[in-house]
């Protein structure tokens, strides 16, 4: 669990340019970190790539926090 | 060369225009993928012509209607090339009819392939120039997309249709270094417009002030253009390649 939210939270840092102190489980996207649709996509891309597997559209359009993605990930390993 | 490096995949590249683009593209430098529906011997003598001028090619046939026939020929060429940085949305039907005579099939058809299939392909790429942060997708559409033309509804539709997406497309990938752009081409010779009877022909060169059907080669220069480093700054635009027709 740990393992996995350090690598979300290192994505996040990455492609949303945001300090690590404002990523929580409650942190949303859009809301909170300053995301916009298209970086929403682009995190969703590259957490496949990083946990190797792949998310439907469907899937992807209900991860809005960074617990939803945590969760998400965590129930298909 | 100034498409060296750089890789592309041409729909409908096994004749006519697509094909003048793709030796085109090939001959400044890029690797090319050639897409076809049925003209596989064909496709492959495309695909020949570009390896023998040191390119890498490889043929793939796609019907560009069917999203997961689109999605793993994407695939493939990106597996292939390991990138992919140009998409020239060329594969193209006609089904002519008069408006009350126009059956729903040919309707659908020319929808499905012209302006569904043109969406499909520029989806399945977006996932790699995203990453990339850069690539160069070019639509061919039609001047009829833009004047209209009797006993084309379906077709002068989905070429319209072609050009909205072009803009819808490029204002939502700028940020991420992936221009979007149009051709629409007048008449050119291909086996397109062989079809048309010669009385047709002869009144549509009354419309073209430039007084010639157009060639192939002119259309396939417009791509290359869009497609190099000149055109970094152009995004969202319809290039008419038509002799005058629509001004
Ligand atoms: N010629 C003109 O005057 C003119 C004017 C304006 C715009 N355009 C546009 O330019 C484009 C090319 O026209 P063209 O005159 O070169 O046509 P063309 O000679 O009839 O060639 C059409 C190409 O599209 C391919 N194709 C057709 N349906 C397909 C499908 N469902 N999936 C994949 N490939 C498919 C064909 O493959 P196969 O060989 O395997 O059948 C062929 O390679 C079209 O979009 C056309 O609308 C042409």
């Amino acid at each position: 669990m740990a393992d996995v939210l350090e690598r979300v939270t290192k994505i996040i840092v990455d492609r949303l340019g945001v300090e690590e102190s404002q990523i929580n489980l409650d942190a949303k996207f859009k809301e909170d970190l300053g995301a916009d649709s298209l970086d929403v996509v682009e995190l969703v891309m590259e957490l496949e790539d990083e946990f190797d597997m792949e998310i439907s559209d469907d899937d992807a359009e209900n991860i809005t926090t960074v617990g939803d993605a945590v969760t998400y990930i965590n129930s298909k390993n | 060369m100034t498409l060296e490096g750089k890789t592309a995949l041409v729909t409908g590249a096994s004749r006519g225009i697509g094909k003048a683009i793709a030796l085109e593209l090939a001959r400044l430098g890029a690797d090319v993928a050639i897409n076809y529906a049925g003209s596989e011997q064909k496709a492959k003598e495309t695909a020949e012509e570009i390896q023998a001028m040191g390119r890498r090619s490889f043929i793939i046939q796609c019907d560009i209607s069917d999203s997961d026939a689109v999605q793993s020929m994407v695939k493939e060429t990106i597996d292939q090339f390991g990138r992919l940085d140009i998409l020239v949305n060329n594969a193209g039907i006609t089904r002519d009819n008069l408006l009350m005579r126009m059956k729903d099939q040919e309707w659908d058809d020319v929808i499905n392939t012209n302006l569904k299939g043109v969406f499909l392909c520029t989806k399945a790429v977006t996932r790699q120039m995203m990453k990339q942060r850069s690539g160069r997708i070019i639509n061919i559409s039609s001047v009829v997309g833009r004047i209209g033309n009797a006993g084309q509804a379906n077709y002068t539709a989905a070429k319209a249709g072609v050009i909205g997406l072009t803009k819808a497309s490029a204002r939502e990938l700028a940020a991420r270094g992936i221009t979007v752009n149009a051709i629409a081409p007048g008449f050119i010779s291909t086996d397109m417009t062989d079809e048309l009877p010669a009385e047709a022909k002869e009144q549509l060169l009354g419309q073209i002030p430039l007084g010639t059907l157009g060639e192939t080669a002119d259309i396939a220069a417009a791509a290359a253009f869009l497609a190099g480093d000149g055109a970094k700054y152009i995004t969202g635009q319809v290039i008419g390649v038509d002799g005058g027709m629509a001004m």
